[in-house]
């Protein structure tokens, strides 16, 4: 068994687990995207603040940007194990990863609960 | 015919380099790939690379051909050169040359060896044997007749990039045909060992393993199963 201690949950089918579920939740948010945008095709600002402000939208776009957040750290994990071999290098890569994942996730929140 | 051979001897040589040689074929023949180099080895005796049975059976003479791997014995020249003038031959992708065609498996037999390909079971021996039911049998079907030549491990990606974590398509198959046979009773100690994000979930399924396998197996069907075993076992 190999070790590995910056993968998101240690476990190899968990990390898979997360990554799958994840991008169906993705795809789910971008077909609900894409539907509000055919059925509005006049879409305001006040429509666009109507939406976010309730409360199933918010939750939608709450879970969906978790799984965001899920799905960067075990794509670019993987990508950084494969290409980056200086584990220095790697570190600091995935370092900033997982600080743009967090400005992310903390900025979205705000925008969706600030509604 | 025109065949260009990788050549390196790590004594002489300061880089790899590519030689080429004029063979003749004969015209009313489909010659295998080994016959090519066997020709061209009656010019030049320092071309090396390994060979054996010369029938698909013991697995030495995997090789790059014309940039798809395979076995230089059981691959007609009919079946790679496709229009091209060259014959295109070079060792097999990823591991160390040791000199001109031979390549260092070192690293592929590890990773064999860390699946455990044995049978493991602990319940005391029967007089004769350990009986196996005919459906239970079958299951083992498409996956023992590996013969570990790696063209699959060396055509994948995955293992050129992490070749001391990632089991690889051939030592999967072989994990798989352990964990599928109905008298192993290690089957959650070996789960166990292959729960990491490297050994099996390295696999990012682009089937090149399928696509090379000189015997025709699909390593990532096996791969996927075990994939569903260790989510079934997972709790």
């Amino acid at each position: 068994m190999v070790k590995s201690i910056t993968n998101l949950s240690r476990s190899g089918v968990s990390d898979w687990l997360v990554q799958r579920v994840s991008a169906v939740l993705l795809a789910l948010y971008t077909l609900f995207m894409l539907g509000v945008f055919w059925a509005t095709p006049d879409m305001t600002y006040e429509l666009w603040r109507q939406l976010f402000s309730t409360f199933w939208v918010k939750i939608f776009t709450l879970v969906t940007l978790l799984a965001l957040v899920g799905h960067i750290w075990v794509g670019m994990w993987t990508v950084a194990t494969d290409y980056l071999k200086n584990a220095w290098v790697r570190f600091l890569v995935l370092c900033a990863v997982a600080v743009t994942a967090f400005v992310y996730l903390v900025a979205g929140v705000a925008a969706v609960w600030g509604v | 015919m025109k065949v260009s051979i990788y050549r390196y001897n790590p004594e002489t040589d300061k880089k790899p380099y590519m030689q080429d040689y004029d063979v003749d074929v004969p015209a009313d023949k489909d010659l295998m790939v080994l016959d090519v180099l066997n020709l061209v080895k009656e010019q030049d005796v320092s071309v090396s690379y390994r060979r054996s049975c010369r029938e698909g059976v013991c697995g030495s003479d995997g090789l790059n051909i014309n940039g798809k791997n395979g076995l230089g014995c059981v691959t007609p020249l009919s079946e790679v050169k496709g229009g091209r003038e060259k014959l295109i031959v070079r060792p097999l992708p990823g591991l160390p040359v040791i000199r001109d065609l031979v390549v260092d498996m070192g690293v592929f037999y590890k990773q064999y060896e860390k699946i455990k390909p044995y049978l493991i079971n602990n319940t005391p021996a029967p007089a004769i044997e350990r009986l196996q039911s005919p459906e239970d049998r079958e299951k083992l079907d498409g996956l023992y007749e590996c013969i570990l030549c790696a063209c699959c491990s060396t055509s994948c990606p995955s293992f050129w990039w992490n070749p001391e974590r990632f089991v690889g398509p051939a030592g999967l198959l072989q994990a798989y045909r352990f964990l599928a046979d109905s008298r192993d009773t290690a089957q959650e100690e070996r789960l166990a060992n292959l729960d990491d994000p490297f050994s099996v979930f390295r696999c990012r399924g682009i089937m090149n393993c399928v696509s090379v396998c000189p015997k025709g197996l699909n390593p990532t069907k096996a791969i996927g199963h075990i994939r569903s075993m260790l989510l079934a076992n997972a709790t």
